[in-house]
């Protein structure tokens, strides 16, 4: 017999009555100010919230913060130029030396500041995470409170990846000390937008 | 590590040997544990998520059967290839055959446990196929020729001191540098490099959706996305409980699964494979390796709701004290105590006993497994079956002979106060197990019984009358 078929055989064999699904769950935490939980949330696990209130303010943050980086790439329009052109369509192992990526979420969570983002913002799956560092473009009225909220927003939408990505990439492997930038990004900044 | 006929307490007398050792173990593990409790009381709902979360797994095992095959649908419509794997030996199989349809010797892999209780790795050694462990925890415990000590933090039984000499000896750190920044600085270049060059990635899986045929994987480091999105071949490998009915539970399971674990409010990433990249292939294998078993025992079915958090270990006060490795078995601690002994209930037979059924595992359980009742139960399983050790039974045999005889039971109570008063170190000695770490107490002058005969002033009146 088939690893299949044993398994299912055994399934059929082995597993209880049939119990009902929950309702969902009611009245989960919603904040009067997402925006500003958010932001602390994002500080408390390693990462920086700006506040700005349009893409030119974005600009000068970036050359105040992240000028002399040798290369900088962007899939947002309004940033192309200030960044790398045509970097799209190459193999992914060729983003390994990108010292910023800055890219778009379609929301985010306030309860663990974590931002959703599919394949389609990232042009690149591995650009998120290759990077050395990592900004991202969010607007204040796209912040929910809470999960339940952030899947009712997904809903039954089609990604071929797609991922919550909530501060940089961290370890606390050696002996619970919290590092920064395990093999991932090393800070990430958030761009908060009006 | 040679374990194989070392029980549970003989195991944990070795970590014993250094008692600052098991203190701070104790410690860093109890901080994990009120980081738990900090980022659970943050939320108002957390009993009725936990509540919420058990019942969804109540629907998922009571309709596996029907999960499985829409996600293998869903899944296959998307792209992905199935497989199926009775058990460990046909999982480790499939992962080989991948591998050399794709002529691929060497691959990287990020946490996955149920590789770890397939020993996925030895068996590939074995057919000369590398493999690197991404997780910076798991990588030291490889270069250390260890198995993991615990399922979330793979190497807290190492101090920064040994890891520093590790990373010394296989990655050229220079010597003496026990800095954490440094040494993950380190682990980072070497590990970048195995991640540019290494074609096949490997992953676990934290959750797939029936109705969508996709799969999320949760890491801190980002590690697996690191693999996945670089490799031409993605292998998933998942246990068949790992199924949840839809898309809308992961906002349950990601709200509970990193506030226990880690005190987090949720990993780094959480990522959700739905479909290959263009030009890459993704594989998930479905492994049961037990697992229906278990779904036909009734006592210890509900052990198969576990997302896998480790919150059990950190709050049990003998995995504190004992160490991941003394319980020889891929998933320590008090949820792997149940899980072991469906697989080989003689091999694990002493696992049920490594626990004082305080019942604080089953307090923190983020899908409310019965833990704690579910040792006990095993316990009457293991020596109903005959498989208790010898002294265990022994011992058992022995109670059970005194305390349903009433005068052999006074008897020996008597004598019992006797020894302790008179020769102590009859009692006081190493060949009594009750005796290690502990002072026998002082014996009572009498029994209670011989204290109500004398004091019962009422039986005393009524038979004077």
């Amino acid at each position: 017999m088939s690893s299949r078929a044993e398994i299912l055989a055994s399934l059929k064999a082995n597993q209880p009555a049939t119990r009902a699904l929950p309702e969902d769950l009611e009245n989960p935490v919603i904040f009067e100010s997402p925006v500003s939980v958010f932001a602390t949330m994002l500080t408390n696990i390693g990462g920086s919230a700006v506040e700005v209130s349009g893409f030119e303010e974005i600009k000068t943050y970036l050359k105040e913060h992240f000028s002399g980086l040798p290369r900088i790439i962007s899939t947002l329009p309004e940033l192309s130029d200030v960044t790398e052109r045509d970097w799209i369509d190459h193999e992914p192992h060729s983003y390994e030396n990108v010292d910023l990526a800055i890219i778009a979420a379609h929301f985010g969570v306030a309860e663990n500041s974590a931002l959703w983002i599919t394949e389609s913002l990232m042009q690149q799956r591995v650009i998120p995470f290759i990077c050395q560092q990592l900004a991202v473009v969010v607007r204040k009225t796209d912040i929910l409170s809470n999960m339940h909220q952030a899947y009712t927003r997904i809903a039954d939408s089609s990604y071929g990846f797609g991922t919550f990505i909530a501060g940089p990439s961290k370890t606390a492997d050696i002996e619970q000390s919290l590092v920064l930038g395990a093999h991932g990004p090393k800070n990430m900044t958030v761009f908060l937008v009006d | 590590m040679s374990t194989a006929t070392k029980d549970h307490a003989a195991l944990s007398d070795i970590f014993n040997a250094d008692e600052a050792r098991v203190n701070w173990h104790d410690d860093t593990l109890w901080f994990v544990r009120a980081k738990r409790d900090k980022a659970a009381h943050t939320l108002p709902e957390w009993e009725r998520l936990r509540d919420t979360a058990s019942q969804i797994k109540d629907n998922v095992l009571s309709n596996l059967h029907d999960y499985l095959l829409q996600f293998e649908s869903n899944a296959q419509h998307n792209g992905i290839t199935v497989h199926w794997a009775a058990d460990a030996a046909a999982h480790n199989r499939i992962v080989h055959e991948i591998l050399n349809d794709n002529g691929i010797r060497q691959l990287i892999k990020s946490k996955s446990m149920l590789t770890e209780e397939c020993h996925l790795n030895e068996y590939l050694k074995e057919q000369g196929v590398d493999v690197i462990d991404t997780d910076l925890g798991e990588r030291i415990v490889q270069l250390a020729e260890e198995p993991p000590s615990h399922i979330v933090l793979p190497c807290i039984h190492k101090k920064k001191e040994e890891i520093g000499t590790l990373f010394h000896e296989h990655l050229g750190t220079p010597e003496g540098m026990s800095d954490p920044v440094f040494l993950t600085a380190a682990a980072r270049l070497h590990l970048r490099e195995k991640f540019m060059t290494r074609r096949a990635a490997i992953t676990g899986v934290n959750f797939a959706v029936a109705e969508t045929g996709e799969f999320v994987v949760c890491t801190n480091e980002g590690n697996a996305d690191m693999g996945a999105h670089l490799a031409d071949v993605h292998i998933a490998c998942m246990g068949i409980e790992k199924i949840i009915p839809q898309r809308t539970h992961l906002s349950v399971f990601l709200r509970l699964l990193a506030r226990s674990a880690t005190g987090q409010p949720i990993t780094t990433y959480s990522s959700h494979f739905s479909k290959p990249r263009p030009g890459q292939q993704m594989h998930i294998i479905l492994v049961d390796n037990g697992r229906t078993t278990q779904l036909g025992r009734e006592d210890f079915r509900n052990s198969l709701k576990c997302i896998r958090c480790g919150a059990c270990m950190n709050t049990c006060p003998v995995y504190r004290r004992s160490g991941g490795h003394s319980y020889h078995t891929a998933i320590a601690g008090p949820i792997g105590s149940i899980l072991a002994p469906n697989l080989d209930m003689k091999k694990y037979a002493d696992l049920p006993f490594a626990s004082t059924l305080c019942g604080s595992c089953t307090n923190v359980c983020p899908v409310k497994i019965n833990i704690h009742e579910q040792l006990y139960k095993w316990r009457q399983v293991i020596v109903k079956e005959g498989y208790a050790s010898p002294a265990k039974t022994i011992a058992m045999k022995t109670m059970d002979f005194t305390l349903s005889h009433p005068a052999v039971y006074q008897k020996a109570g008597k004598a019992g106060r006797w020894f302790l008063k008179h020769i102590p170190f009859a009692v006081n000695n190493r060949m009594n197990a009750w005796y290690k770490q502990r002072d026998m107490p002082e014996p009572p002058k009498q029994s209670f019984r011989e204290w109500f005969k004398e004091n019962n002033t009422m039986q005393k009146n009524n038979s004077d009358e």
